[in-house]
């Protein structure tokens, strides 16, 4: 249990490192390492390699934004076995739905709470 | 003669340093450290409801993005983002406070134009990539299912 801690510690820090160096280094806009970390994870989870990161760092793997492109995937998959070509766009939204879905809820809640800042 | 490359290279000595390592463990202990709360989280789902690591995953993004929408709210993400950089935009709850605070920023143009129209402005090249990305990897990998039979 502890280590489960340890893991997703070391293994979600060093993404974020990784997210840092092409900040720092290359230059890139957030929105550019969100977009090129969204595509990685669905790239990485095409060769199955996702699920064995998850499996050995839990939420160290399933919090960085990387399983945004995981899910939409595996998703996807999931509904291609079952309706072919078609399913691909079926399912591509079913994992992720929950996340997309509450953002949206909270983002709006929150914004017509809260008074905007600076 | 001024060019775009020459003009790069003359500017370089008057721009701030990015102070790589401080950025860095910045980066790998605050995005470290959101990553155990999310494992806290799930462990936490598991136990009270039963849920296998896979089923807990959900509702550990949805409580993730609810607190991060909150702390955007209070303005207390941003602040953390300025310190952490990538260890607070690259987890979940970046992509939550990039949703809330564009809404946020835009309020005063009215809830449809400014909040609503607004939402996505950062978020968007996420939803966008992913989905293309995951289309064509989703196309390649059933096409190879398909031909291989397997």
């Amino acid at each position: 249990m502890i280590m489960d801690f340890v893991w997703a510690f070391i293994v979600g820090g060093s993404i974020c490192v990784i997210g840092q160096l092409l900040l720092d280094i290359f230059k890139l806009t957030p929105a550019h390492v969100m977009s090129l970390f969204v595509v990685s994870g669905a790239v990485l989870d095409g060769f199955s390699l996702y699920d064995r990161l998850i499996e050995f760092a839990g939420a160290g793997a399933t919090v960085p934004i990387t399983s945004f492109g995981h899910s939409l995937l595996h998703g996807a998959m999931a509904q291609a076995e079952e309706h072919g070509f078609l399913g691909i766009a079926i399912g591509i939204f079913q994992l992720t739905s929950a996340g997309i879905a509450s953002a949206i809820l909270f983002g709006f809640i929150v914004a017509v709470i809260f008074k905007p800042k600076g | 003669m001024i060019t775009k490359d020459n003009y790069q290279q003359s500017i370089k000595p008057y721009q701030p340093k990015p102070k790589l390592v401080q950025n860095c463990i910045k980066a790998f202990v605050v995005g470290g450290l959101i990553c155990v709360v999310g494992q806290g989280l799930t462990i936490l789902y598991m136990e009270l409801f039963g849920f296998t690591a896979k089923e807990a995953g959900n509702p550990t993004i949805t409580t993730l993005i609810l607190i991060a929408a909150i702390l955007t709210g209070f303005g207390v993400y941003d602040k953390l983002g300025q310190f952490a950089g990538a260890g607070s935009a690259v987890p979940v709850t970046g992509f939550a406070n990039s949703i809330a605070s564009a809404a946020l920023e835009h309020k005063s143009e009215g809830l449809v134009l400014g909040v609503a129209t607004n939402m996505f402005k950062l978020a968007g090249s996420v939803i966008v990539f992913g989905t293309v990305a995951a289309y064509i990897v989703g196309l390649i990998r059933f096409t190879a299912q398909t031909l291989l039979g397997s």
